[in-house]
């Protein structure tokens, strides 16, 4: 029963159907043809002509800004929503709560974009604010989703901490605010840095969204991206996906590195 | 499990406040605005809809409602028509997903203990590699001049390029490639929690291995299997890029069409129907997932 023949090339199927696409893109942004899936030898041209592409550097300039500005808004939201929610008990409102906080996760980006831009509007109309639409707007849009993902991934780890270390401190005397930053955040720290890379990603990755709020003169990289690849296939996406690949590849991998060694240190 | 000092303090008070006061104004608020404008009539200028109240001077407000934006809806064909083939769609593309995804949770879940973290690491990393670039990998692959038909002609297998990219099968292809770590995730949470006795006690009263998988893998395994088809097949209605980029004319799916009234005919009333009525058919499948999602969160916290 273990291991049968047939459940192992069900595995290697789905591995190969996850990652022949993700391989052949790379090699294909070495080829030096413009038809993208005909060989014609090796080269890094379009690597040239995409980091001489100004609309894309400028895109991914704004991307990274707002990607790391609405992870640090959603860790800060997030933490305290997976406090809320892992210790405070019963409390009135606690449906309603839970309820926003998860309805992020499942709700179509369309209906999320849309009701964003219908807010904004309305604030527009009544305060004056924001004044028109870029950064900021997409930077909220962008925290509201990430806020929901860094919550999940918070409140698994908090849930699962010894809270025998935070009473101590407790009767120690320790004001609530201090044993949250001396005990509680050093042991949930790591899960802290994947809720913020995995709201970075999710950020620096949203295309739906961000065509809702975003004005002109707020491209960001993946609208840059979608509208291009709309009009067909380029081999510059094909140089950018490569690079995206292996900087993920990379952060996985010492992420990776870095708590094995850790684990291995801690007996 | 309550930190007895936290209790009463006005610093509890502000930790509870700062999310929910964002999550009121930035995700219930635009959520109620929608339903709002959905029924407000529509107009040519900024923004593109009447005020739903209107005071006149006497102080007397009239209420202008109407039902004319979900009335188009049913009298539309191409909203009925994107409306079924949206559902159409993603149930058949969750369906492909947990045949591809099962097995493979599957064999995570029995693999030796050291493997299976690196076996599920190499399910996640493609979900944290750009979305957008990996629907645009299976555009080179599916064209007609693409990768594919290459490799399938060069094999000496078909003469002509099979057409498949702007057709359903690259929607569903694209649908199941992008959502498959979301259902194999959860099917992996429940599958390596089962208890393996329990098949050993069916082989030792002589089940046959096929007869233990569906008498007892298979029932232990309902709520992975459910939570896995809610977060694929939830998005999957909704979804905008893949029907954009892989799909065809005649692919309409309620995102596409959502974006389309509200970026083209600039018909806002009408796309916050539109949002509407999505949302009606999957009010079900989310509070579902909300009920599975709390349960197994406050089965760890207790």
């Amino acid at each position: 029963m273990r291991r049968s023949v047939s459940l192992l090339s069900a595995m290697v199927f789905g591995y190969a159907f996850l990652y022949a696409p993700i391989v052949l893109l790379m090699v294909y942004s070495f080829n030096a043809s413009r038809e993208v899936s005909v060989w014609g030898g090796f080269s890094t041209k379009w690597y040239g002509e995409l980091l001489d592409n100004d609309a894309y550097l400028n895109a991914a300039w704004l991307s990274l800004k707002i990607a790391a500005t609405s992870a640090t808004g959603a860790l800060v939201l997030g933490t305290l929503a997976a406090l809320v929610l892992v210790r405070f008990g019963r409390f009135s409102g606690r449906l309603l709560f839970n309820g926003l906080i998860t309805a992020p996760l499942v709700m179509p980006e369309v209906i999320l974009g849309l009701a964003m831009l219908l807010l904004f509007v309305a604030l527009e109309d009544l305060i004056g604010w924001p004044d028109g639409r870029g950064f900021t707007t997409i930077a909220i849009a962008h925290t509201t989703v990430g806020m929901a993902y860094a919550t999940v991934v918070v409140r698994s780890r908090l849930a699962q901490m010894d809270v025998s270390l935070e009473e101590a401190a407790m009767d120690l005397g320790a004001r609530p605010a201090k044993v949250f930053f001396l005990i509680t955040l050093p042991v949930i720290a790591p899960s802290l840095a994947a809720a913020w890379l995995l709201a970075f990603t999710l950020s620096l990755d949203d295309v739906v969204v961000a065509q809702f709020v975003s004005g002109p003169g707020s491209t960001t990289l993946p609208i840059e991206v979608f509208s291009s690849v709309r009009l067909g296939v380029s081999p510059q996406v094909n140089a950018l996906g490569t690079i995206i690949v292996v900087v993920v590849a990379v952060i996985i991998g010492m992420a990776t590195w870095l708590t094995s060694r850790k684990q291995r240190s801690q007996p | 499990m309550r930190v007895g000092g936290l209790r009463r303090d006005w610093g509890r008070r502000l930790v509870l406040a700062v999310p929910y006061l964002w999550l009121l104004v930035f995700f219930l608020a635009p959520l109620l605005i929608v339903g709002k404008i959905s029924f407000s009539e529509s107009r040519i200028g900024i923004p593109p809809y009447e005020p739903l109240v209107d005071w006149a001077e006497n102080g007397i407000a009239m209420v202008r409602a109407t039902l004319q934006n979900y009335v188009l809806l049913f009298e539309d064909d191409l909203y009925v028509d994107a409306y079924i083939q949206s559902l159409t769609i993603a149930g058949i593309s969750t369906l492909l997903c947990l045949l591809i995804g099962y097995p493979m949770a599957l064999g995570i879940a029995r693999a030796p203990e050291k493997s299976r973290g690196p076996l599920l690491l190499l399910v996640i990393v493609p979900f944290w590699t750009s979305f957008l670039i990996r629907v645009y990998a299976w555009m080179t692959i599916l064209r007609d001049e693409g990768v594919l038909n290459h490799a399938l002609m060069g094999l000496g297998l078909i003469d002509e390029p099979l057409v498949i990219l702007n057709t359903d099968w690259a929607v569903y292809i694209g649908i199941v490639y992008s959502y498959l770590p979301f259902m194999v995730l959860p099917l992996y949470a429940t599958l390596e929690k089962l208890d393996t006795t329990l098949l050993e006690a069916a082989a030792d009263l002589g089940a046959r291995p096929i007869r233990a998988f569906v008498s007892v893998t298979l029932p232990l395994s309902v709520p992975g299997i459910v939570a896995g088809s809610l977060l694929v097949f939830v998005p999957a209605v909704g979804e905008y890029v893949i029907p954009n980029l892989l799909g065809g004319g005649d692919t309409q799916m309620l995102g596409k069409a959502l974006w389309d009234v509200f970026a083209q005919t600039r018909d806002w009333p009408s796309a916050a129907a539109l949002a509407v009525a999505m949302l009606v058919a999957l009010v079900i499948p989310i509070a579902l997932f909300q009920r599975i999602q709390t349960r197994m969160e406050e089965g760890r916290e207790r």
